[in-house]
């Protein structure tokens, strides 16, 4: 579903991504882990087609297109779901409004007819259960005065009616409590399919205690230098990342 | 050579005063023409503002010389031509009175002495000379405003409306201000009072709109007065073309207790000047203003605003906001003062821009003066591109960059809009701003 192939990419003149490769399958859910500023944010930037990025070699293949000649919004889609670290509150812009925007332009690109106000509004009240989020929230402006957890709960939902075949979870654990982690985490899990794929970035394990990886890899300095199974996370959060700092350095 | 045209431009309106007087019939003979003639010494001696501090951004003395003859100052029109669909707010009811080029027309207009003493000023120079004498440009008088003096000079219609004691007035006083210039540049004076006895709740809603694509100038005056405990609303609005010059001020004074809720929309305009001056007399005042400026081409609108709080325990707020495309310009001049009596005051006030090319420029500036030291006053001025993080998240969800940035900027715009509590006219305005944003089949 989705390769990537030598990808580097800077901001501002500096490098951050300094060749990732990555396989990505239908069905499979893969970690990125990493210490802070190892280029984890960044990576999912990029895929989500973020203009601030510089992309300076390498390619991206999702679904036999060149993801990195689309637009943000072909890529979306396409099927390219970023669920943001920082959801950016939008006062004026009814939340039903915009997703009601979002979905319809998504289905004209997939040749779908529009949907009408009616099947609109039932597929987002079965989708609100899915991810148990409140109706009082829909109907405020787009993630104004929410609560982090709000904003991710949100987020997921968001996903849910988007039915992305590619979702990339940027930091979604940060600034949530045990509750609405598993919440988020339920979500996700509902949403999963063998036809669709979940990238998860992580700072943390715990996460990935509710979103069972089947690939975990770990990114330091721009480079993946590691990659295993579900284990390596539990073997990160009980020796930290400073082993994986000292093996990639002696290995340069 | 500026000081020519100049020297020119001033001496024309002197010149015309005495056209003016000889076309005024019984009218020279009533109390206010006395004012019209002291109006016009003062304006000799200041003359129309040049290099003037308050004038700095926007110059109307090159504007109004190079593209006006003044010719048809005081000429009557026929006002056949003109079809009501051209301007009536769609479903807004109230009491309506339209002028055309500055002359009242009965025919367009209906309203009813049911619950307001309401009609033209004409009718009202005669009928209550005293009420005019006692009010006309009384509340400017230390006001070296030449554009008000001038005003005071030539006007010789608009509204008298006096808002009785404790009457709450659920339908408002709409004035159609209506430049015909179809055939010839179009002038017009417009000058209203409103009073606002203690107690009562009412709305004025002044529009100003241009029929035809020859230049047209208003140089209009509103007088307010909001007695004790009264409620005042006020919406001044003009969706103008790029041949509409237009000045106007909105002075009012509130008296202890007392609220207005104080409404501007600009939606175009060659050269538009809205001073808007509100003094606090007694404690306990609100001041509410809120203000948008939609602009595009070459449309050069000001807003100037001035709160004066005078007593304690007051409150002001305000917030205008304005999006700026092509070559279009804004001026933001926001003054709040506090004088020493003023304690307990909380004055807030907010101005935000959006600049959607590189030639659109604002110039925005507070212009806090605080004499008081118990008080509360807060004010930021913004002025930037559009919300690049909110337009990527927008486009993250599959929405196409125009409309993205079509939805960013109509949600900026309503935001104002909330204030609107007449439901007609909001729904007027939210139209406006939806068809200039594309927004319309949300």
């Amino acid at each position: 579903m989705l390769n990537i192939n030598n990808l580097k990419a800077s901001v501002e003149g500096k490098e951050i991504l300094k060749g990732i490769n990555l396989e990505v399958k239908a069905g499979e859910v893969h970690a990125i882990m990493g210490p802070n500023g190892s280029g984890k944010s960044t990576l999912a930037s990029v895929l989500a087609g973020r203009e601030e990025y510089e992309v300076d070699g390498g390619d991206v293949t999702f679904q036999n297109d060149d993801l990195l000649e689309l637009s943000p919004e072909d890529r979306a889609r396409k099927g390219v779901f970023l669920a943001f670290q920082y959801p950016v509150e939008i006062p004026g812009v009814s939340t039903t409004n915009f997703l009601k925007t979002a979905v319809n332009q998504v289905r004209e690109y997939r040749g779908l007819d529009a949907l009408d106000a009616v099947s609109f509004l039932s597929i987002m009240k079965e989708k609100m259960k899915l991810v148990e989020i409140d109706q009082s929230l829909l109907s405020r402006p787009l993630n104004e005065g929410f609560s982090g957890g709000e904003k991710k709960r949100n987020e997921i939902f968001q996903m849910a009616m988007l039915e992305p075949s590619l979702s990339i979870l940027d930091e979604t654990d940060s600034g949530l409590d045990i509750d609405a982690l598993r919440i988020v985490a339920n979500g996700v899990n509902k949403l999963k399919s063998k036809d669709n794929a979940t990238i998860v970035v992580t700072h943390y394990q715990r996460l990935l205690d509710y979103i069972v990886p089947d690939y975990v890899h770990v990114l330091y300095n721009g480079k993946i230098v590691k990659s295993g199974s579900k284990e390596l996370a539990m073997e990160l959060e009980e020796k930290g990342y400073d082993w994986i700092k000292e093996e990639a350095n002696s290995v340069v | 050579m500026s000081h020519q045209v100049d020297k020119n431009i001033n001496q024309l309106f002197i010149d015309k005063f005495s056209d003016f007087e000889n076309q005024l019939n019984g009218q020279k003979a009533l109390p206010i023409h006395d004012l019209r003639k002291k109006a016009l010494i003062k304006f000799k001696e200041l003359g129309i503002p040049n290099t003037h501090e308050e004038y700095k951004y926007t110059n109307f003395k090159k504007a109004l010389s190079k593209n006006f003859t003044f010719n048809q100052l005081f000429k009557n029109n026929d006002d056949a031509s003109i079809s009501q669909s051209d301007y009536l707010i769609n479903e807004l009811e109230g009491n309506v009175l339209v002028f055309i080029n500055g002359q009242f027309s009965e025919d367009a207009s209906h309203f009813n002495n049911n619950e307001i003493d309401i009609k033209p000023l004409t009718k009202a120079y005669s009928e209550n000379p005293n009420a005019i004498t006692k009010h006309f440009g009384n509340l400017y008088k230390d006001n070296e405003d030449s554009y008000a003096l001038l005003n005071s000079t030539f006007c010789n219609n608009g509204v008298f409306a006096q808002i009785g004691k404790n009457k709450i007035v659920n339908t408002p006083i709409i004035i159609y201000n209506i430049s015909d210039a179809s055939k010839d540049e179009a002038i017009s004076f417009p000058r209203n009072l409103i009073i606002a006895e203690s107690g009562s709740q009412s709305s004025v809603i002044e529009v100003f709109s241009t029929i035809g694509e020859k230049n047209s100038f208003s140089n209009a005056v509103n007088e307010i007065t909001i007695d004790e405990n009264a409620i005042l609303n006020y919406y001044k609005i003009l969706d103008e073309t790029e041949h509409v010059y237009h000045i106007g001020l909105t002075q009012a004074s509130q008296k202890k207790n007392s609220t207005i809720n104080a409404h501007s929309y600009t939606f175009g305009g060659g050269i538009i000047r809205n001073n808007l001056h509100i003094e606090q007399e007694g404690e306990n005042c609100t001041t509410n203003m809120f203000g948008l400026y939609l602009l595009n081409g070459n449309s050069h609108v000001d807003n100037h605003t001035e709160v004066d709080h005078k007593k304690p325990n007051s409150y002001s707020n305000e917030l205008y906001k304005g999006i700026l495309d092509e070559k279009s310009t804004g001026v933001f001049n926001g003054k709040i003062f506090v004088r020493k009596e003023a304690q307990k005051t909380n004055a807030f006030q907010s101005n935000k821009n959006i600049l959607l090319t590189d030639e659109a420029t604002v110039n925005s500036k507070p212009q806090l003066e605080i004499w008081a030291d118990d008080v509360k006053c807060s004010h930021g001025c913004t002025t930037g591109q559009m919300d690049e993080e909110a337009l990527f998240y927008l486009r993250s969800r599959g929405i196409d960059k125009d409309k993205a940035r079509a939805m960013l900027l109509y949600a900026f715009s309503i935001d104002v809009l909330k204030n609107v509590t007449i439901e007609p006219l909001k729904k007027y305005l939210d139209h406006i701003i939806a068809l200039r944003f594309n927004q319309n089949e949300l």
